[in-house]
């Protein structure tokens, strides 16, 4: 028996499934080029396919699909945002997010959790009861609640008042959920490519060429493109590709550290996130805890761990779950965050015409992955900037409209 | 644990020490056009390699300037703010007019 199924492996006749077609070569041109083959970058090019008819696309990564920050985030989504713009953005990610298993006829492990923050002070809950209020104004299901019902909906935490900082409200986000997030880089890529998108991954991109103010082609260690139309989407890498097409941005790349533990038996119903703490937690399908912490204190290229990180995320977070202080910890890693003053995305056109932006994705960018490739794509495909993300121009920062999401992104990822 | 260089303290912990971004060049806020102001105070330039930067020592409310390579996280020099501004910034311009 085993030798037959050694004999079925190898056979040429049953050959392995391939998710995707092998690299092709870089042809002299393409209608768009996008720059990072990440969860954005691959929603984009699938929306243009799908729903454009634009499928002579270029998607180009220096390293392999998905594996950026992508890979790195801690794959939770929401919609219980502060600001009207954020919140309508985020909730049609989210609902795009709960139809997305079906649309890519993929699995992408979408788990509807419910999503706590909690307040540990007057000014927290006064947050709190603010952001309840949006959130029901414009539709998305999000409530503030107390001890008692939270003790309900999370059985397991501690409420008692006997510690340090004590819960005294949560708000209450129904709709939260986690994904994998591999998979949802891979259902874009698998999708797209049938449609004709040429995936390039380990194609670094040098330079931008430029005629009178529009984009003409992308310089490549694998050779030059030329294209009228090219969209950015490398978070984490932003200022240094924008650098190449001749502009700034308002960003600061800072590292953002999470961890897992080792499996445990299911016993976290929610995502539980607290803003005062600087920790947030859920458990995955496979039953690891998945947690993180605040941002990194200071600007940084490199994607190292430290034990500063480790040592302060335990430190709040044992007071919540006490019975965790005999769990290991399994991986540690960072991911580089796109952080804007205004703690929202950048997402539109630039000062260079046929070069879209799609950046500044600091702690937000994974749950914002289909709504970003969507607009970017209708922005693409009709010229016009989609209403839902008009709000989020790199203009706004020389208009002073900014956006003043901290309230609601800084750790609440 | 990280160590940076305070040129008022000597070697610390790089956690009593509040990071402040990349050394720029003010324009004139008397004489600059709105883009300029909004390109000084909110874009950056972000770069991956060798600046100079602010950072204050918290506990001694001390800023200085540090030149630090973003990629390796290698801390190069630290050096008193002197060394980079000899002369006081003037605010002293006409005022703008408020509305009231």
């Amino acid at each position: 028996m085993p030798f037959g199924l050694l004999k079925y492996g190898f056979a040429r006749k049953y050959p392995a499934w391939r998710q995707f077609p092998p690299r092709p070569d870089l042809k002299p041109s393409y209608d768009v080029v996008v720059i990072g083959g990440g969860g954005h970058g691959l929603a984009a090019a699938y929306y243009l396919s799908r729903y454009h008819g634009i499928t002579n696309i270029a998607v180009l990564d220096k390293g392999y699909l998905g594996g950026g920050n992508t890979a790195r985030n801690t794959a939770i989504v929401r919609s219980n945002y502060l600001t009207p713009e954020g919140v309508a953005f985020y909730d049609e990610a989210l609902r795009l997010f709960q139809g997305l298993s079906h649309e890519f006829e993929f699995n992408i492990l979408y788990s509807e959790r419910g999503h706590l923050t909690l307040a540990h002070t007057d000014a927290a809950i006064r947050t709190s009861r603010w952001r309840a209020e949006v959130n029901t104004h414009l539709g998305v299901d999000s409530r503030l609640v107390f001890p008692e019902e939270i003790a309900r909906i999370e059985p397991t935490m501690d409420l008692s008042r006997g510690v340090r900082y004590p819960v005294l409200g949560a708000l209450y986000h129904v709709p939260g959920a986690i994904a994998r997030h591999d998979a949802v880089a891979w259902g874009y890529a698998i999708r797209a490519a049938e449609r004709g998108v040429a995936l390039h991954p380990m194609t670094e991109v040098t330079g931008i060429e430029q005629a009178n103010g529009r984009v003409t082609g992308v310089v490549t260690d694998r050779g030059t493109v030329k294209c009228g139309t090219v969209i950015q989407a490398v978070a984490g890498m932003s200022s240094v590709v924008a650098k190449m097409a001749g502009f700034k941005l308002p960003i600061r790349s800072i590292p953002l550290q999470a961890c897992v533990s080792q499996p445990l038996k299911p016993f976290l119903n929610t995502i539980v996130v607290s803003g005062s703490l600087h920790i947030y937690i859920s458990q995955s399908s496979r039953g690891e805890l998945v947690m993180g912490s605040a941002s990194d204190p200071y600007a940084l290229y490199s994607t190292r761990s430290s034990l500063e990180f480790t040592e302060g995320l335990m430190g709040h977070l044992l007071e919540l779950f006490p019975f965790l202080g005999e769990v290991k910890l399994m991986r540690q890693w960072a991911g580089i965050t796109d952080m804007t003053p205004d703690f929202a995305p950048v997402m539109g056109t630039t000062p260079l015409d046929g070069y879209h932006i799609d950046a500044g994705w600091g702690t937000w960018g994974f749950k914002a992955t289909p709504a970003c490739g969507k607009n970017m794509a209708a922005l693409v495909a009709t010229g016009k900037v989609p209403d839902l993300i008009a709000p989020f121009a790199l203009e706004r920062f020389y208009r002073f409209q900014l956006l003043g999401e901290k309230g609601a992104a800084s750790v609440g990822h | 644990m990280k160590i940076l260089n305070c040129p008022l303290n000597g070697p610390r912990n790089i956690a009593e020490f509040i990071y402040g971004g990349e050394v720029t060049q003010m324009p004139d806020p008397n004489a600059c056009s709105d883009a300029e102001w909004a390109d000084y105070v909110l874009m950056e330039n972000n770069t991956a390699g060798v600046i100079r930067e602010w950072w204050c020592h918290a506990a001694t409310a001390y800023w200085f300037i540090a030149e630090r390579n973003t990629v390796t996280d290698e801390i190069i020099r630290t050096c008193p703010a002197r060394e980079v501004f000899q002369a006081r910034v003037a605010f002293d311009g006409p005022a703008e007019e408020g509305e009231g």
